[in-house]
């Protein structure tokens, strides 16, 4: 498996005595909160509502299971036995105490793992797609890709001022499982003429000015790829704005330029760009690329098909976890970190242990995480699952219900977040419950529901089937819905459906949305996202404004009773 | 006519376990918002609130917090007070653990 070559033990090692003696500093008085802070972020550790929070990166998604392992020490010594899987691909540990964290930022660097945040205007750390290297469908691992622009921007010196923070995220599959439209650049990975290349996406984005990326070019064949997006960064640091904090990020300047001024600006400044490379970054590919290379597969399928056969709850699961594997003796299982009432993407210590030993046992030692906050077994063989499933679902790990309506998406919100305005924790505990009691999900079938607990949208709600994005209005928690977000191949900002819900009509909305869906759909292979392209908003804005009990008139209604 | 005063409480979180802190009328810290000092005028307000920033060993990040009498003292006004006198929704941690 890839490890970071420069994230090696001895800089870590180093950075990490240099944060020991700055937390001593601070507690000391020799450094001011103000001096401090930037050098806590800088290692990943935030203030939240009621506690530090220690977020660790997990590039490209990928963990051993000896990492996994490690993990759950950390969460047992200095947090409290669990720990958050988050939409970043990150593990945030919720409950550090200030002087504990040099200690676990040493017990990471053990296992070769670290807490450094990428931070500032530059190009942050690049994401690919959690089943790279092992979908049926994938055209080619992305990560080699990704792993040669991550080293190839690193320190490039023309891009550490950069108008606004850089994100880029490839997949190799048709599939798009990184939201690659929602990103600065997106990358997706396509075959011509046999030939591998990208097709390049520019100006995505969610937050406040959520906006889909627009396709810059159908196809830049590899050996182009690095020149070509040095011209489209060195195109957006002059054009890109420095006048205002939210209208500097790329979707800005696309939007205001417009896609065919970029283009224009993009290619004249290619050339120039492209007669500079050598070939060194090809060279420096194959090697990444052999470090990425796929475990030994081991092949046959022991009884897996007698046992698919024989019983249905094994069948449910298989049917609902498993995608596709590229070797067929192989599956990639999705393991839930949702299950019902569950809090989505927090894992205790018990079951990291579990998951990590599951993976070295059967599954060639690779975990990933995913931005749906769930945990893979990328490398699977069929033989396996069901033992896999049997310890699973002893361990509370055995929901099948990945893509349908409980495997919600969202964010700390406000029971954790400093800069949330309404929490959203409860919200999808609650909606996940709801669906279990009804035993609906399944006939429902595919849907993403996605909640967020402020206009930042690291709850990707903006592409949720249905989003909710949780307000403060007037003092009291209020929850706006969006309908019909895709962050699929043909990704699209959800509408906002009309105004928002109370805490405690939140749920009931999304049950009338859900039931609406069921009563109009053509049959049942027509899924939710299907079903609103055809119909549009107006019956599922039916269901959720009832004109009989408008959320308005109930309000007033109320009043005039308390009256 | 000038608007009423909302009272204040002045709360921040502690440096060294990042959990939530108010501060009483003795200018020590308290874990408990109803033992904070209510604070019922805007120069008072001010004045505090100069002193917490003063504590930087003790307190991170101090700022006034809308406030209201209750039985047992001082209680929070908007939600997200509310929540930090207590912890998350999701699980029995923070102060309410017991
Ligand atoms: C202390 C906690 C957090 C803070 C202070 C924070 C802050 C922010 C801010 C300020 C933005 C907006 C950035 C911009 O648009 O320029 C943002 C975006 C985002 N955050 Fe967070 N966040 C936190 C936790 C999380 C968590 C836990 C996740 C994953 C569950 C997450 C995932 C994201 C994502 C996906 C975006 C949108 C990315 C984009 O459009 O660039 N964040 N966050
Ligand atoms: S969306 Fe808002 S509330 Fe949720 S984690 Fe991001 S910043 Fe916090």
């Amino acid at each position: 498996m890839y490890a970071y070559s420069d994230f090696d033990r001895d800089f870590l090692a180093e950075r990490n005595a240099q944060f020991r003696a700055q937390v001593e500093r601070r507690i000391d008085g020799a450094l001011t909160e103000d001096e401090f802070k930037p050098l806590r972020l800088m290692n990943g550790l935030y203030l939240q509502l009621h506690a530090y929070m220690l977020r660790v990166a997990i590039p490209y998604g990928t963990l051993s299971g000896g990492q996994m392992r490690q993990l759950a020490m950390i969460a047992d010594r200095w947090d409290k036995g669990y720990g958050h899987f988050t939409t970043r691909q990150n593990i945030q540990y919720n409950w550090p105490a200030l002087r504990d964290v040099p200690d676990m930022l040493d017990a990471l660097g053990e296992v070769g793992m670290h807490a450094i945040q990428t931070s500032g205007n530059t190009i942050r750390n690049v994401t690919a797609d959690h089943f790279a290297g092992a979908a049926a469908e994938e055209v080619a691992d992305p990560r080699p890709v990704a792993e040669l622009i991550r080293q190839w921007s690193t320190d490039h010196p023309e891009f550490q001022f950069l108008p606004r923070k850089f994100k880029v995220a490839v997949t190799g599959s048709a599939q798009d499982r990184a939201v690659t439209a929602a990103h600065d650049i997106g990358l997706r990975l396509v075959l011509r003429d046999s030939q591998l290349g990208a097709t390049v996406l520019v100006g995505g984005g969610l937050g406040r000015t959520p906006m889909i990326g627009k396709v810059l070019t159908d196809f830049v064949a590899l050996p182009d790829l690095l020149p070509y997006l040095e011209a489209v960064v060195a195109v957006y640091n002059l054009l890109g704005r420095r006048d205002n904090k939210y209208k500097a990020r790329i979707k800005i300047t696309v939007h205001e330029n417009g896609i065919d001024e970029i283009r224009r600006l993009v290619d004249a400044e290619f050339v120039p760009r492209r007669a500079a490379f050598n070939g060194a970054d090809m060279a420096l590919y194959t090697k990444i690329a052999a470090d990425f290379a796929a475990p030994d597969f081991i092949t046959g399928t022991g009884d897996f098909a007698a046992h698919y056969a024989d019983d249905p709850i094994f069948r449910s699961f298989i049917d609902t976890n498993v995608a596709p594997h590229r070797h067929p003796d192989y599956a990639i299982l999705t393991v839930s970190l949702k299950a019902h009432g569950a809090t989505p993407g927090d894992a205790s210590s018990d079951q990291m242990r579990l998951l990590a030993e599951l993976a070295e046992t059967y599954a060639h030692d690779e975990l990933r995480i995913s931005h749906e906050q769930n945990v893979i077994l990328p490398h699977l063989p069929k033989r396996h699952l069901r033992t896999v499933f049997d310890a699973l679902s002893d361990a509370g790990l055995g929901t099948a219900n990945i893509g349908l309506a409980s495997d919600i998406i969202a964010c700390p919100g406000m029971d954790y977040c400093a800069l949330a305005t309404a929490r959203s924790i409860p919200v999808a505990q609650e909606i996940a419950v709801r669906f279990e009691e009804l035993k609906l999900e399944h006939e429902v079938g595919p849907l993403k529901i996605k909640i967020s607990g402020c206009i930042n949208a690291c709850g990707h709600h903006h592409v949720g089937h249905i989003g909710i994005l949780g307000l403060d209005r007037a003092g009291v928690e209020n929850y706006q819905i969006t309908l019909g977000g895709d962050g699929g191949p043909d990704a699209v900002i959800g509408e906002r459906a009309g105004p928002g819900f109370a805490y405690d009509e939140v749920v009931d909305a999304i049950e009338r949305l859900v039931r609406a869906y069921l009563d109009i759909r053509e049959n049942a292979q027509e899924t939710f996202l299907d079903t609103y392209k055809r119909t549009g908003a107006a019956p599922f804005k039916a269901a959720l404004y009832p004109e009989t009990a408008s959320p308005r008139t109930n309000q007033q209604a109320d009043k005039a009773h308390a009256a | 006519m000038p608007r009423p005063f909302t009272p204040k409480v002045v709360t921040a979180n502690a440096l060294l376990e990042g959990d939530v802190i108010y501060l009483t009328t003795q200018g020590h810290w308290t874990r408990n918002h109803n033992e904070a000092d209510l604070i019922e005028d805007p120069a008072t307000a001010e004045i505090r609130l100069l002193e917490a920033q003063a504590l930087a060993h003790e307190a991170v990040g101090p700022y006034l917090a809308d406030a209201t009498p209750g039985k047992d003292g001082p209680e929070p006004i908007h939600f997200r007070e509310a929540f930090r006198t207590r912890g998350p929704s999701n699980y029995v941690h923070g102060k309410q653990e017991p």
